[in-house]
């Protein structure tokens, strides 16, 4: 099923995440990932959310997500046209005999090794949820003890921005209105 | 205030109550949180509150002691209170207002506020919060109200500094009312209401997620104007959102210019007068044969302010599968939520009948009009065919159609109907000839049992002037029927009819149909030889009503006027009728429209020329 990338900008007050997951949930609509943090205006916060529908429940997706008084606009980031990055923390069990093999992995992936004990690594991995998904294949004989990631943050390609836009009139000509 | 409220039937309404005050301003005062709650409420037009005091709530109550302007109607369950200030809402077009206090008072208006966020009526619900210092204690009556409200609302907010009390009413009742109405609930913590704030008025309020589209496209108008005036078989199906927008004139002309069938749903019932021969009546499971089968049979379907509900199109995949889609609604996520549109109108249908009469008219001017002449050949055979009707009872009993029917014909149509949900208020709307908007209330899209009552009250309070009956069910009154105390202590005289089959009778409908006559749980023992608990006469009276009841159909008249003549207190009129009837057209769940059965086993036959 093709996973479609929305940025939702929201107002920064408590409880707009809340009202955003319990809509997908409620509508019964797939979240893959989502992604909450702060934008360049205080006032302004910016949920990345990544969802598994096709074309017409997406518009629905808008839609609704449209009706929530605090969200401001949402945008579709097409692949193509935008960046996409997880970050993945990894905990690999290696002794010193391993550590090299490990080490090369590492470089390979371009990826940074963050703590280091006897007989663990702690590695930080940044990129497209498909580079990531490759250093784990690339990890897994490697006995990896901890995992965590965080949901997809996109952003457009090109000098637009797309928080400007919704501080002019965040109005009805956000995605998926008619 | 009281005295003023004789009731008079078939004379027309009184002036509205005292109007909103549009540019009232008030320079910065300092008053409790309580008081800028109670002054904002009156600022922002309210002049009626259905509610119930409570711990965290008391400041409120006790601000409101002072005002001249809010009359507080103190009800006997919350849910009441909610259903209460949605037929309020429905009959006045002004939102509905009520309170309750925190937990359980907020819990017991849920299922009001779900069934007014489904039918899109514009009601704003103040409930009372445990002081902000305590919240996430689990405090005594501590419940989260805006997280469990979250998914029913328009919108929520909770309030814990008092100089955001202001701001947050004004913005509460212009979202309740604008775009596409429903319910806001705002949650004051007892902290704010007590604490000292400077209020003043109006309040600025930037709403910048919150741009409701109310302008139509032009392109789009003409388009459905030109599908219109060109179309062999077209079909205006109307839903409720005529009335919220109060477009029914503007409606009405393109009725009439279009010549075009119509059918009036559920929630539009009076919308287009029942006595104009265009006039199809109600679609969907309990539609008549011939709106049911118009939709089906269709070429154009210009759909306006309706959501093509599992109620009214059956079998989605086989609705109306001839039909080009017009959809014009003011809210976009109802475009092809589930029906594929192929012409979406987005805007309040007063603005899109303003340019759609004029567009339909320049498109008859270019094309001349469409002949409808087969096409209508066609609807009055169905209409002669296919009358609705019903059977007289094969066990002597009254017949239920028969009593809601001389209750319509009886007190006329410048009277509110409210009913119930089951198979009273089928045959409410089936059998009550509506020629008015918000003259008809009922809960269409949660389908609450109990709603008619309250909701009854509520109308009566909105438009005192009027004759206002509950049809009501034997199990609806049971749920809600408390609230008779609150209409006799009051002085809001309404009159109830209990349909009174001593059964959960719709569900006993389906056990008969479907569940091989297994009537597991539907039993109420209130009807003919059984214990006849409880007694409906005894509990009006005990109630502070009037109590009568009618088992013969001889009497069925003189009950009906006799209740009519009494106007100075609620009356509560018990029908004592047949459990075997059953309500005919039915298209069963889940089952394609074009199975409509006409009666128990008898199934229209259409021709296949289309």
């Amino acid at each position: 099923m093709y996973k479609h990338t929305l940025s939702v900008l929201v107002d920064n007050q408590p409880g707009v995440l809340a009202r955003v997951a319990g809509l997908f949930s409620r509508r019964a609509f797939n979240i893959h990932s989502l992604a909450v943090g702060p934008t360049e205006h205080p006032e302004i916060s910016r949920i990345t959310v990544v969802v598994d529908v096709e074309g017409l429940p997406l518009e629905q997706v808008t839609k609704q997500l449209n009706k929530l008084v605090h969200v401001l606009k949402i945008v579709e980031l097409e692949p193509e046209r935008s960046v996409h990055r997880e970050l993945l923390l990894v905990k690999v069990r290696c002794d010193v005999r391993q550590r090299s093999e490990v080490l090369q992995l590492v470089e390979l992936f371009r990826a940074h090794v963050v703590d280091v004990s006897p007989d663990s690594l702690i590695i930080e991995a940044v990129g497209t949820p498909a580079k990531l998904e490759a250093f784990m294949t690339a990890l897994s004989p490697h006995e990896l003890r901890e995992i965590v990631q965080s949901g997809t943050v996109a952003i457009g390609r090109g000098g637009r921005s797309i928080t400007e836009r919704a501080l002019d009139r965040s109005g009805p000509e956000s995605a998926g209105t008619e | 205030m009281a005295k003023a409220q004789q009731d008079q039937a078939a004379t027309p309404p009184a002036a509205a109550k005292a109007k909103p005050p549009a540019s009232v301003k008030v320079s910065p005062t300092e008053m409790t949180g309580a008081q800028a709650l109670i002054r904002s409420l009156e600022l922002s037009g309210a002049t009626d509150i259905f509610g119930i005091p409570g711990g965290v709530l008391l400041p409120a109550h006790d601000a409101l002691f002072d005002s001249t302007i809010l009359r507080h109607i103190l009800v006997r369950h919350e849910q009441g209170a909610g259903h209460a200030a949605s037929g309020y809402a429905h009959v006045t077009g002004r939102p509905g207002v009520c309170m309750a206090t925190s937990g359980p008072g907020a819990t017991n208006l849920v299922t009001a506020i779900t069934d007014a966020n489904m039918d899109s009526i514009p009601i704003v619900c103040v409930t009372g919060q445990v002081v902000a210092e305590s919240i996430g204690t689990d405090a005594f009556q501590e419940a989260d109200i805006v997280g469990i409200t979250q998914p029913i609302t328009k919108h929520n907010e909770i309030v814990t500094d008092p100089a955001q009390i202001g701001r947050a009413v004004q913005e509460a009742f212009h979202i309740a009312t604008t775009g596409r109405p429903g319910p806001v609930l705002i949650d004051v913590t007892k902290s704010a209401l007590v604490a000292k704030t400077t209020f003043f008025w109006p309040q600025p309020f930037e709403l910048r997620g919150y741009h409701p589209v109310v302008k139509p496209h032009s392109k789009s108008i003409q388009e459905a104007a030109k599908l219109l005036a060109t179309a062999r078989r077209p079909v205006l199906y109307v839903g409720g959102g005529v009335i919220r927008s109060g477009a029914w004139d503007g409606l009405r002309k393109l009725v009439d210019a279009s010549g075009a069938a119509v059918v009036t749903t559920l929630m539009a019932r009076g919308a287009v007068p029942d006595s104009h021969p265009q006039n199809l009546g109600m679609p969907g499971m309990h539609g008549t044969v011939p709106a049911v089968t118009a939709l089906q049979k269709a070429d154009l379907i210009v759909a306006l302010g309706t959501r093509f509900d599992d109620r009214v199109t059956g079998k989605l995949e086989s609705f109306a599968p001839h039909a080009t889609i017009v959809h014009a609604d003011i809210d976009p996520a109802e475009i092809g939520k589930n029906r594929i549109v192929d012409v979406p109108i987005v805007g309040d249908l007063k603005d899109i009948f303003a340019e759609f009469v004029p567009a339909l008219a320049e498109e008859h001017r270019k094309h001349g009009k469409p002949d409808l002449e087969a096409w209508w050949r066609q609807l009055d055979h169905w209409r002669e065919t296919y009358p609705l009707g019903y059977t007289p009872t094969e066990d002597g009993h009254l017949s239920p159609q028969h009593v809601i029917q001389r209750i319509g014909e009886i007190t006329g149509p410048e009277a509110i109907y409210a009913a119930g949900v089951g198979q009273h208020q089928m045959w409410a709307s089936q059998f009550i000839r509506l020629e008015r908007p918000r003259s008809f209330l009922t809960s269409g899209g949660l389908g609450t049992m109990g709603y008619g009552l309250p909701a009854g009250m509520g109308a009566k309070v909105g438009a005192p002037d009027r004759t206002v009956w509950v049809i009501d069910g034997d199990g609806c009154f049971q749920m809600t029927g408390q609230e008779m105390v609150t209409c006799a202590l009051n002085e809001i005289p309404i009159k109830v009819a209990i349909i009174n089959n001593s059964s959960l009778g719709m569900v006993r409908q389906w056990q008969t149909l479907f569940y091989n006559e297994r009537y597991s749980n539907t039993d109420l023992h209130t009807g003919h030889d059984t214990r006849r608990i409880p007694d409906f006469v005894k509990l009006a009276e005990a109630m502070g009503c009037v109590g009568l009841r009618c088992d013969k159909e001889t009497d069925v008249d003189a009950t009906i006027k006799k209740a009519n003549e009494i106007n100075d207190q609620p009356v509560v009129v018990e029908f004592t009728v047949s459990r075997d009837a059953m309500v005919w057209p039915m298209v069963a769940a889940g089952v394609s429209n074009d199975e409509v059965q006409y009666a128990r086993g008898i199934a229209p036959v259409f021709d296949r020329e289309d």
